[in-house]
């Protein structure tokens, strides 16, 4: 293979890894907190058509990536009412969130299918002549090189902060939780708002920065890709960024396949991350290793 | 039959609960299409009108119940041994897939061969596909929920694959699909409306998972399963059977709604076989509770609320889509409604 071609692999998965990690990120720190989210493909939908229609209307993608945040953390403000609050079936309420960001998104995105945007401006490392394999690979906007920062910070909170601490007993028993002083439906509340602004990001980097469109349902199942990830992340924000590379290379790798022409079926390709995902799981069932955290899932009634 | 029959005892109660639900729900619905700058009252009435306003309006409601009905099944059957089906959309598109193929196998035969080879090979190909996940979760390799919405995404994949690829019809340029299926290969319908043979399977699907539920040993052992796994294990019940067949048949029926949405609405293979039905489906059986009733009231309650979405599409340009939004809204309602601190179903 040819140093431009190895490259183009790597800026993809850079580019395409980097939204599944936003989104894997938020998962991980809802389910931290006991609760599985499985509306998180809603959750990016909502994210990449409100980004998208605001930078369209007002011409600034920072804006789009911010609008993005707010609506994917309203949307999931909605989901954390309806099982923390409500204590609702999860399955059942992610899947509705799913049915509500499909519409939603739906008819936000429709008046700007076919609108041109200028996207998250590309920031090259200062030095590399322009054009060259250097500036190929250290090319990309800023949502990109936020990622490594925001799943370090991810990890931080988690495991070396007070309400990190808090978080995953929440996850691991929220009748300990309760019981240490700790309010778990507050502790939901705010892990839940964490999540919805990530996945929000994360489909806002799709429209606003990979894609530069809008198309219904344009996050193609990635929602679902960033849930299987936690588990193969182990609900770990270190071992997230080595699954988003992964998957992000095995689109990246499809992606130079088509341009350079290869004679695979371009839908025997698309199918690779999802047949990549089952696979990871199956491994990771095999060696049964769950580092799942123990009340996750589950409602928690309150103490007696 | 026991939570049929509560069902009915408090009907009034229900149906005064749903209209306030319906009534929010609508509402909510109504103020977001207006803040669209659309007309949901016009919508609403439109749906109204064109679904009892006449015959032909009411039978296409009824050919929308048809595979709702059938994926609802397809939820509802492995729900009762605690699993968690989400696939019926994928299953439903392999379903379509593998009766395609034996439509366009033995395209010479007669009718009374090619049909129940149809139905076959569509409880066949949705079935397979179900086991996957099923081996899957029975070897507690891959939790079911996942692996059953991630081979969502895989099926119309496969599906595309073939009418882009090998099942090209020659006459399609832009829009690739199959071969159209030979007059023998297509679903008989009634009442000079589209409503077909699938109305019959549905309803067959239903009465026999109802009575195998209530009146078979095999049901008995699947609610055993459903009620208290470990202990069905120590009964020696076969969990590890149970959970094969179990998908498989559920698959199956799913499959049979994908071969009935070509065989007899399309007339051949075409790239999107459904919009969400399988996902539909999902909710209808589990708002049902998972009871037979329950899902034929449901399926046409949400088979409704569809035909909202495709008048909005038709008269007011409203991508199909953003009825999803009326059904996320009920769900939540629905959700939220339930009394803080009993156990969720």
């Amino acid at each position: 293979m040819n140093p431009a071609l190895i490259a183009g692999i790597v800026a993809g998965a850079v580019m395409s890894g980097t939204s599944l990690l936003y989104a894997t990120l938020g998962e991980i720190v809802g389910e931290r907190a006991g609760i599985v989210n499985l509306g998180l493909e809603g959750i990016m939908l909502i994210g990449a058509a409100s980004g998208f229609a605001a930078t369209a209307l007002v011409g600034s993608p920072y804006l789009g990536v911010a609008v993005a945040a707010g609506a994917g953390a309203a949307a999931n403000l909605v989901f954390a009412y309806v099982v923390v609050s409500r204590r609702a079936n999860q399955l059942a309420a992610g899947l509705s969130l799913m049915f509500f960001g499909i519409g939603l998104s739906a008819l936000i995105g429709r008046p700007f299918v076919g609108a041109l945007i200028s996207g998250l401006p590309r920031l090259a490392v200062p030095g590399l002549e322009p054009g060259g394999i250097g500036a190929r690979l250290l090319s990309y906007d800023s949502l990109v090189y936020l990622a490594l920062p925001t799943a370090l910070l991810t990890w931080w909170l988690i495991f070396r902060t007070r309400w990190g601490l808090g978080l995953r007993t929440v996850g691991e028993s929220p009748a300990a939780a309760f019981a240490a002083g700790l309010r778990p439906e507050l502790v939901q509340y705010q892990a839940l708002t964490f999540a919805g602004l990530l996945g929000g990001i994360a489909g806002a980097h799709m429209s606003v920065a990979l894609t530069l469109t809008w198309a219904e349902g344009m996050t193609a199942g990635r929602g679902f890709i960033a849930i299987a990830l936690v588990i193969f992340a182990k609900w770990n924000p270190l071992w997230a960024i080595a699954g988003a590379l992964l998957f992000g290379g095995a689109e990246g790798l499809q992606l130079q396949l088509q341009a350079a022409g290869a004679d695979v079926s371009p839908f025997i390709m698309n199918m690779t991350p999802y047949l990549l995902t089952l696979a990871v799981l199956m491994l990771w069932g095999w060696r049964r290793q769950s580092a799942a955290p123990a009340a996750l899932g589950r409602t928690f009634v309150g103490v007696e | 039959m026991r939570r049929d029959g509560a069902i009915l005892s408090n009907c009034a109660a229900r149906a005064k609960t749903f209209a306030l639900v319906a009534a929010i729900a609508l509402g909510v619905f109504a103020t977001l299409l207006v803040a669209a700058g659309k007309d949901p009252l016009k919508a609403y009435a439109d749906t109204l009108l064109y679904v009892f306003g006449n015959a032909y309006g009411f039978s296409e409601l009824l050919v929308r119940m048809i595979p709702l009905l059938l994926t609802a099944v397809a939820a509802a059957l492995p729900a009762r041994i605690g699993l968690i089906n989400v696939g019926a959309e994928g299953q439903l598109y392999m379903g379509a897939w593998l009766a395609t193929a034996g439509a366009l196998a033995f395209s010479d035969q007669p009718a009374f061969v090619l049909l129940p080879l149809l139905t076959v090979c569509g409880f066949i190909g949705g079935g397979l596909w179900a086991l996957i996940p099923g081996v899957l979760r029975a070897l507690r390799l891959v939790n079911e929920t996942i692996s059953t919405l991630l081979l969502n995404y895989v099926a119309p994949l496969i599906v595309s694959y073939f009418i882009f690829g090998p099942w090209r019809s020659p006459e399609s340029s832009s829009y690739p699909q199959s071969p159209a299926f030979v007059e023998a290969a297509r679903l008989p319908t009634f009442f000079h409306s589209r409503v077909h043979l699938g109305l019959v399977y549905a309803f067959a699907a239903l009465i026999l998972y109802s009575l195998a539920m209530t009146r078979t040993r095999f049901g008995l052992d699947m609610r055993a399963i459903g009620g208290n796994p470990e202990a069905a294990r120590r009964l020696g019940i076969p969990i590890f059977r149970f959970i094969l067949v179990v998908m498989f048949i559920a698959g199956g029926v799913a499959g049979l709604a994908g071969m009935a949405e070509v065989a007899a609405i399309q007339g051949r293979l075409v790239s999107e076989v459904s919009p969400g039905y399988g996902f539909i489906g999902f909710l209808v059986s589990w708002l049902a509770g998972t009871t037979a009733s329950g899902i034929v009231i449901m399926s046409f309650l949400f088979a409704l609320i569809s035909s909202v979405g495709d008048i909005l599409q038709i008269t007011q340009g409203v991508p199909f889509a953003v009825v999803n939004v009326l059904m996320a809204v009920i769900l939540f309602i629905v959700l939220g409604r339930q009394p803080v601190g009993s156990t969720a179903r």
